[in-house]
């Protein structure tokens, strides 16, 4: 019994942190059309930017905030300096389909190779600002500690602040008109390109945060949020890509695969559940739990 | 202007390949040319020779699958993994002939193209590019379950020694490069063929404009299945050869790098250009020796020496989209 | 000189002439009707106009002030509208979300509240409907909304891509005669591209006749409209 509960709750912390990933993908997705592989190295610049901070610092805190502003800072300038240039140029034959993916990718392997050369590819470590030890209850330690119960609240504020953000007001308004049409936006006085960067900043930002609440729990190291982009974009996939809701569902869904398996099963057998989740969610509805009506084809 | 290009690209596919007699005439002379290669070169060259052979195979997978039929796959170095498994037991397990075993590579992988194309070829874009991410990361972890299959450790994979007719001072490394090329060779022109035949034009027709190929008459689906299924058999006889070069296989042979790697060498050799694939295979076979020289010429430190391989990849990549986006060739006949 | 003033405008989708050396006058104040069969280039026409395609032969001015290869949003912000064919609005937001679309970005919030009123008391269904998502609106409907949204930014040239496609003749009706009063109310230039030659005439001051690219006919609207040749070619009769 005890077991299970912890599953769940463990389940509920990883797939937040996937949620962060995956709504930072869909953010990009919805507004650009393209999967950005990148993530993983901009939301591992920004942990080594924080991980930098605390070294000067020593506050967790101030290394959070720091890592936020800078994923936000990076993705903007990833859009406005790379991606517009890219998309401007490759405009005709078989690489469009995938140049702006590859170019992500591309990305990607420079930024990790950099921070190789800055860092090195030992491991870091980022401490916990709170205690990483499991609860005791009734004499048994459990797998759920609370620094994952940290994870939980962070990234459940993260949420609704972007809720708020995207619902309430009217910068969430053009970023999610931008996104459905941009013709029509730009046709109503919207700049357009402006909001797409600044699409590009959230999700930067969600990034970092990504990063912040993953490494105290691992290590830090290149390719450290590699998995992570992975499990993110395979919750994003499952929740239709379009839908920040999707995002989180898809990701808690996995997180749950995930976990219960890891703990009932095998550890060895993460990858492979994830795989199995995703097919079995794409082979009944092909395009994701919660893609919209009219299919887009990109 | 879009139709204009487009025409332009199908008639320079045809004239490249324009006979099937013709194209298997120039594929022998370029066998036994590489053959004769083979006894001038070191031993060294003649090991990185069959790695560029290697990866041009893989390379051809990518582009059947990418460049031809306008699916993207993210997850080669999977059905690479199969493919080298498949043929690691087939060696180990019934003690079969390693070309047998190369060949049941090819099959193997292929057959498992065909049941996982069969499943995943009709998801669009990004929810294909998705899975075969998912595979790439799933596949070869699985591998550590099944003792028959080595767990960690892996399988050895050995091809034996030349046949004796050969000679004795035919060594190892010309064993493996001469098969490696002779299975490149034959690749390449198996999918040159592929391209200039109806599947091929069918396969582009899908690619350009799936709508319009459907109302045509076109199984898109099944199309879509058929061109995932070959492109796997390829891919697995490309993992074959891999693991013969490394005289092993197990699951960390095939990290999700290998399949972005292969990407890349793709991209760089131009999506649509199978004559760029041996190229392609060069430059991923020079990038970690240039990298290399690099360091050892201008004294990088360790960090430098890690990342910089990467670094080159990964910057040939955006430098080719953006630049060459549709081959090297385009540099010379950009302007249309 | 007051209004929009076109001079030899070419424009070339690739290989096609879609826009061959076309000049005309849109005079402030006044609705312009530009009329011509399926393929004349009155969408092109606009989609310059609008920012939306860049040109290459020819200029533009509205207010003297040149308008070509100008970035939408900006022409939008100086008061240039373009509801394009097809009833433009965003399917996916509410019909609040879509007129508030063309308020984002106004200082005056005062004001974009005033006009979202205006809006509502000229569409009432509008109103009615608010929350609906723009989606689940009639096609009627949807065009009202779209001509609507471009009516917050208070814009000073509207220009009007086909409203009356796809709609049933007594909406078309309506449709027509708010262009017409709006024309006269709110001191618009409207340039009306339509295929309904017939309806599109009856309500404007000039009319402009196009065909591959070109203008053959330029006269009062009520002229052409008696004009046999334009009769018997654009109107059927
Ligand atoms: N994006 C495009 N690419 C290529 N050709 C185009 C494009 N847009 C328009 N054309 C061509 O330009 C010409 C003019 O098209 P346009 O859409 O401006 O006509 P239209 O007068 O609006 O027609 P309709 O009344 O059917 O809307 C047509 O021959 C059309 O095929
Ligand atoms: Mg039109």
């Amino acid at each position: 019994m005890t077991q299970f509960f912890t599953a769940v709750l463990t389940s509920l912390s990883s797939g937040a942190i996937y949620a962060l990933m995956s709504i930072a993908l869909v953010l990009v997705w919805r507004s650009t059309r393209v999967v950005n592989f990148a993530q993983a190295g901009q939301a591992v610049l920004t942990t080594y930017i924080g991980y930098e901070v605390i070294q000067r610092t020593g506050s967790y805190w101030i290394a959070l905030v720091a890592a936020i502003i800078g994923g936000a800072i990076i993705g903007a300038f990833i859009d406005r300096f790379f991606m517009r240039p890219i998309f401007k140029r490759v405009t005709s034959g078989p690489i469009v389909l995938i140049a702006p993916v590859v170019a992500t990718l591309g990305l990607l392997g420079i930024i990790e190779a950099v921070i190789g050369v800055v860092w090195g590819l030992n491991n870091q470590s980022i401490e916990p600002p709170v205690s990483n030890a499991g609860f005791n209850v009734n004499g048994t330690v459990i797998a759920f500690s609370l620094f994952n119960a940290f994870v939980l609240g962070t990234v459940a504020i993260a949420m609704i602040l972007l809720t708020l953000l995207f619902q309430k007001t009217n910068i969430g308004l053009a970023l999610r008109a931008s996104a459905y049409s941009p013709e029509i936006s730009k046709l109503s006085g919207i700049r357009v390109d402006a909001v797409r960067t600044l699409g590009w900043a959230i999700s930067g930002a969600a990034g970092g945060l990504a990063g912040m609440l993953y490494v105290p729990s691992t290590y830090l190291f290149p390719n450290a949020m590699d998995v992570l982009l992975v499990f993110g974009f395979i919750a994003a996939v499952i929740g239709g890509l379009e839908s920040m809701v999707g995002a989180v569902v898809g990701a808690m869904v996995l997180g749950c695969a995930i976990n219960f398996v890891a703990t009932y099963i095998s550890t060895a057998l993460v990858f492979p559940t994830a795989f199995v989740v995703l097919i079995l969610v794409l082979l009944v509805r092909p395009s994701g739990l919660f893609a919209g009506k009219k299919g887009r084809s990109a | 202007m879009l139709k204009h290009s487009k025409s332009k690209h199908s008639k320079k596919i045809h004239s490249s390949i324009d006979s099937p007699r013709k194209r298997l005439f120039l594929f022998i002379l370029g066998g036994w040319l590489l053959l004769i290669l083979s006894n001038q070169v070191g031993e060294f060259s003649l090991y990185q020779g069959a790695f560029v052979a290697t990866y041009a195979v893989g390379i051809a997978s990518i582009i059947l699958l990418t460049g031809y039929s306008g699916q993207l796959s993210l997850g080669h170095g999977a059905l690479m993994a199969v493919g080298a498994y498949a043929g690691a037991l087939t060696i180990n397990s019934l003690q079969w002939h390693p070309v047998v075993a190369l060949i049941m590579a090819t099959l193997v992988a292929g057959l498992f193209g065909l049941l996982l194309g069969g499943a995943v070829a009709r998801f669009s874009g990004p929810y294909l590019a998705g899975t075969t991410l998912a595979l790439a990361i799933a596949l070869p972890s699985l591998a550590n379950q099944f003792p028959i299959l080595g767990g960690e450790q892996g399988l050895a994979f050995d091809v034996g020694a030349s046949p004796a007719r050969f000679g004795d001072d035919f060594s190892p490394y010309k064993w493996f490069f001469w098969i490696a090329t002779l299975a490149a060779l034959i690749i390449i022109w198996f999918v040159a063929n592929i391209a200039a035949s109806r599947f091929g034009r069918t396969f582009r027709a899908m690619r350009d404009n799936p709508i319009a190929a459907q109302l045509c008459g076109v199984n898109v689906a099944r199309q879509k299945v058929t061109a995932f299924a070959i492109s796997s058999g390829v891919a697995g006889l490309s993992g074959g050869l891999l693991v013969m070069l490394i005289t092993g296989v197990s699951p960390s042979v095939f990290p999700l790098s290998l399949s972005l790697l292969l990407l890349s060498g793709a991209v760089v050799t131009g999506l649509y250009n199978l004559k760029g694939v041996i190229l392609g295979g060069l430059v991923l076979v020079a990038i970690p020796e240039i990298a290399e020289s690099l360091v050892t010429r201008i004294g990088g430190s360790e960090n430098v020496a890690n990342s910089l391989p990467g670094f080159l990849v990964s910057a040939l990549l955006i430098l080719a989209v953006m630049f060459t986006p549709n081959g090297p060739e385009h540099i010379f006949k950009r302007k249309h | 000189m007051n209004g929009l003033i076109v001079n030899n405008l070419t424009i070339d989708h690739g290989a096609i002439r879609a826009i061959n050396n076309l000049s005309f006058i849109a005079p402030r104040g006044k609705l312009t009707a530009i009329i011509g069969s399926n393929g004349a280039g009155k969408t092109t026409l606009l989609r310059s106009l609008s920012g939306l395609k860049d040109v290459k032969n020819g200029s533009a001015s509205w207010n003297g002030k040149s308008i070509l290869n100008t970035r939408p949003e900006n022409l939008a912000r100086s008061g240039i509208m373009h509801v394009s064919d097809g009833k433009s609005v965003i399917t996916e937001l509410s019909v609040k979300d879509n007129l508030a679309l063309a308020g984002l970005w106004r200082k005056d919030k005062k004001d974009v509240a005033a006009a979202t009123v205006e809006v509502i008391e000229l569409f009432p269904i509008l109103g009615e409907r608010i929350k609906q998502n723009a989606g689940s609106l009639s096609g009627g409907e949807r065009q009202m909304l779209a001509i609507g949204r471009a009516l917050i930014a208070r814009p000073k040239l509207l220009l009007l891509d086909e409203p009356s496609l796809g709609l049933a003749p007594l909406v078309v009706e309506q449709i027509f005669q708010t262009i017409k009063s709006l024309t006269t109310k709110m001191d618009l230039t409207v340039v009306l591209v339509e295929q309904n030659a017939m309806g599109a005439l009856k309500i404007a001051d000039i009319g402009v006749v196009l065909n591959l690219g070109t203008v053959v006919a330029v006269d009062h609207a009520q002229t052409l409209l008696n004009d046999p040749a334009v009769r018997a070619a654009y109107l059927g009769i």
